[in-house]
Order: C-alpha cells, then structure tokens, then sequence
C-alpha cells in the first residue's frame, strides 16, 4: 500500500527552487500544464522546448533525473492506452514497419505521451520541492476556500494515522497465518477496514478536540502569521517559466 | 490500464471540452462549499478529513483484476457520500484529486475538471440519489444498510466511468470510430468488478461504523430528522452491536 507517500516525493534541499513560496510554485505550475496542453499535438519541436524547460528547472532543484523518471511510472497506463490508440484510431492509415496504422491514432498517441509526461514531470518537480504542508498553505494564500483547505489539512494527518494503524493490523494479520495475495487479501483487508476506520476517528476526534480548545479555527497558524509570502521579485522569477511555455505555445499556435 | 484511466491525464480530451467541464466542475464546487458550510460542524470536520484520507489510501491500494495487466483502485465516493453527506463528501474527493494532480501526477492538472466532474460530482451524485432512495424502501436493519452502500458504491463507480466516455466521445483527441462503443463496453465491464470490490469495502466500513457510532453517519442523521419516531430508526440500525 501508499505507505509513506505524503513525504517519500519531498526531497531536502535548499535550492532556489526549493526556496520560492508554495504559492508562486503551484501557480506556475499550473500555468505552465495548460500551455503544454493548450500545444497543437503537430508541433513536435514545442515540446522539445517544454522538456528543456522541465530539465532546467530539474537541474536548478537538483533534482535527478533517474529520481523524476523512476517517479514518472505512474504514468504507464496512459502510455499504454496511448501505444493502443494508432491499431483503435479511425481515418486514413498508413504503413509503419508492415503494420497499417492509423495516422489519426499516431498522433493521438503522441499527444497523450507528450503531454502526459510533461505534466507528470511539472507535478513531480512541484512535489519534489515543495512539502505537503506548504502545498496547503499555497493553497490558502491563493483564495482556495477554507473548507477545502481544512479538509486537505485534515486528510493529510490522518494519512499517516490510518497508514500506520493499517499496517500494524497487516502484520498483526500475516503474523497469524494470513497470506495476502491476490484477490483473497480482499477478505482480509474488508474484515479489518471497518475496525480501522473507527480507530483512526476516534484518535482523529481527540486531536481535533484538543486543537479545538487551544483555539484552532479552521486555519493553521503558520497562514495567518504571513509569514514567508511571496514577494513581487518571487512572483517574476517563477513566472519565467510559465511565460516561455506560454510564448512557445503561442507560436506554435501561430505557425501550424 | 482502464482502472486508472479514471484519472484522466494530460492530453487525452481536447482543451475546449476540457474548459467547459473545468467551468462546470468549479460552478459545482462552489455550491458544495456553499452548503458544505452548513454541514461542517464540529464533528463533521475532523471525519471529512478522515474520509478524505481513506480515500486517498485506497485510491493507493490497487487490487489485481483477472490478471497482472488490470489493476483497479476504488474510488470513494459512495463512502463519503454515506459518512459526510452530499456536499462535503464530493468536496472531499475532490481535495484528494487536487493533491493528487499537484503532487503526484496522478491525473493531468488540466484535465482536472474533468476529473472532478466524474468522480467527485456524477459519483457521489449518483450515491447519494440510491442511498437515499434505498434507506426508505430498504428495511432498517445493518443488511439493508449493507445493501444501499454496496448498490450505491456500484453504481457510482460505473457512472463515473461512463462520464469518461461521455467526455471521450465528445472530445476525444483520437477518433476511434466504431471503436468508442468498444471502449465504452470495457470501461463499464472492469468497472462493474471495481465497483463489486468497491461495494463491500463500503458496505463493510459503513456497517462497522453504523453498529459502533451511529451518530456519525450522515446518511442515518437525514433518516432521524423527521418527527415520525426517530427512535426505532436509530435503535434498528444502532441497536445490533
């Protein structure tokens, strides 16, 4: 299971990308997605440029590049999908080493492959840099509604909580002659997710109790103290990147 | 590779088809934060994060399908529709969506419309319209209960695996011609396993929790509310222990 996941993408570091506020990060890259996105799939070189993109700034973060493509797996089934688009895909076809493929589908692969994985890659810089708990402040500091931000807070403490109630009741399971494989550790698994879940409330509404009456109102606090929002200077510096994806993207527009 | 093509990525649905459920997913949100509002109280709040949480795991926890080539995770929808209501049950699938588009690629961040539209809108819609419906038709027993979550939790996974394809005829980015009922046939086929699975681990969870706590399902407290005698309602489902 996700065991961990909430801190397994962060990686320490005091590069200057990992230095600019949440917020600047989030907004950029959001930006930065929906120009590869908005991108004619028939530019081949735009995304060139994206990817060159992605590898400066990888490089900047000092973040791998085994780390960002061991990472990017998740991935897979849409490649998969993709690689199944040019036998699916209708319209004219052509010849691609004996086989007739559709040229409709080619590109429609193509598309999805590019475009997937260069948004994979912006995700998985914007998690490698940034914590969790900064990605909700980000959040915040961008007018996201409270209730969201609250149950983002919420959801990403009691991750830990119930991943590792759960896993001690999986050891306590095979500890007692359980094998969990395939489908049968569905049995075992729904058994105990019943139990799991009340444990995990009932240690949860204790912690909101005692935040509750040390004055929590549905913020951190680190938010409302402001401390470490971005400056202007900030805001320039990250909007470098989304603003070449966007030029890119623009001319690519223009010239297909 | 059907079961996590519920989170859409980059790429596969054009970008005007795209906007339009972006624009409609956020109008539907903001209702949700609107009303969710008035839900949200102090006992509310600590399990919508704890639903949100379940989710997040599960959504983690693939389980194998026939083969090793089809893995599926649940969705979560119907739980949180039954644990937290309409409101902020579709709010909390949708966080987990957001952090999961952020942070981990999972699901294009442009596509994220889309994908809260499916799983967070029409799913929990469509729980919560059957658990509705069922509570009052179903006798009031922890075996009806079990059966409105399994429908439910079915139910909602294949309908957001439907809106995939709804979304994918009209703005497909590769023309599959006579291929797209074909596509429409799988989604639902290895949906319709995903939701089994879905199904009993929402009713197992639901039922646990309704035996134990009943005052923290949402779905019970809706039933209570009329002046009719709340108490044999509360003591048929709370009352088996």
């Amino acid at each position: 299971m996700g065991a961990g996941h909430v801190h397994v993408l962060y990686r320490e570091s005091a590069s200057p990308v990992h230095r600019l506020p949440p917020e600047v990060k989030i907004a950029a890259m959001v930006a930065f997605t929906l120009a590869v996105v908005a991108t004619p799939r028939e530019a081949f070189w735009a995304f060139g440029g994206y990817a060159l993109l992605v590898a400066v700034v990888a490089a900047l973060a000092r973040v791998g590049p085994g780390w960002l493509l061991s990472r990017s797996l998740i991935e897979l089934p849409f490649v998969l999908f993709a690689f199944a688009l040019p036998f699916l895909g209708a319209g004219e076809r052509v010849d691609v080493f004996g086989l007739r493929l559709s040229t409709d589908g080619l590109l429609g692969g193509w598309n999805i492959v590019a475009k997937g994985t260069l948004g994979v890659l912006a995700s998985l810089l914007l998690a490698a840099t940034t914590t969790t708990r900064d990605l909700i402040i980000g959040l915040d500091r961008l007018r996201c509604p409270q209730i969201l931000t609250q149950i983002a807070t919420f959801m990403l403490r009691y991750l830990e909580v119930l991943v590792g109630e759960a896993r001690r009741m999986r050891v306590a399971r095979v500890s007692r002659g359980d094998d969990p494989r395939f489908l049968w550790q569905l049995r075992g698994f729904a058994a105990g997710v019943g139990a799991l879940f009340l444990r995990a409330f009932e240690r949860g509404e204790r912690v909101y109790l005692a935040m509750l009456s040390r004055g929590y109102t549905g913020r951190m606090p680190a938010v409302w103290q402001g401390a470490g929002a971005a400056t202007a200077g900030q805001w320039l510096v990250a909007a470098t990147v989304p603003v070449l994806a966007a030029t890119i993207a623009a001319t690519a527009v223009v010239l297909t | 590779m059907e079961a996590l093509a519920m989170h859409i990525s980059n790429g596969i649905i054009d970008g005007p088809v795209a906007a339009v459920f972006a624009a409609f997913a956020l109008a539907a949100m903001t209702i949700c934060v609107l009303r969710g509002r008035r839900d949200l109280d102090d006992r509310l709040a600590p399990m919508a994060g704890l639903v949100a949480a379940f989710i997040f795991a599960v959504q983690m926890l693939n389980f194998p399908i026939f083969t090793a080539g089809v893995s599926g995770h649940l969705l979560g929808g119907a739980l949180a529709a039954m644990l937290v209501g309409p409101w902020v049950g579709a709010l909390c699938v949708a966080v987990v969506l957001i952090v999961q588009a952020l942070v981990f690629g999972d699901g294009g961040v442009a596509m994220l419309g889309l994908n809260i539209t499916n799983m967070a809108v029409l799913g929990t819609a469509a729980a919560y319209l059957l658990i509705a419906l069922l509570l009052r038709v179903l006798p009031r027993t922890p075996a009806g209960l079990g059966v409105t979550a399994f429908v439910s939790a079915l139910v909602s996974v294949v309908v957001a695996a439907m809106g995939f394809v709804v979304q994918y005829r009209l703005g497909g980015t590769t023309d599959l011609g006579g291929n797209l009922t074909g596509l429409a046939g799988t989604m639902a086929g290895v949906h319709l396993l995903i939701g089994i699975g879905e199904g009993l681990i929402t009713a197992t969870t639901v039922v646990t929790v309704a035996k134990v706590r009943p005052d923290l399902v949402y779905a019970l407290r809706g039933l209570r509310r009329p002046a009719h005698a709340p108490a044999p309602a509360v003591e048929a489902v709370g009352g088996v222990r």
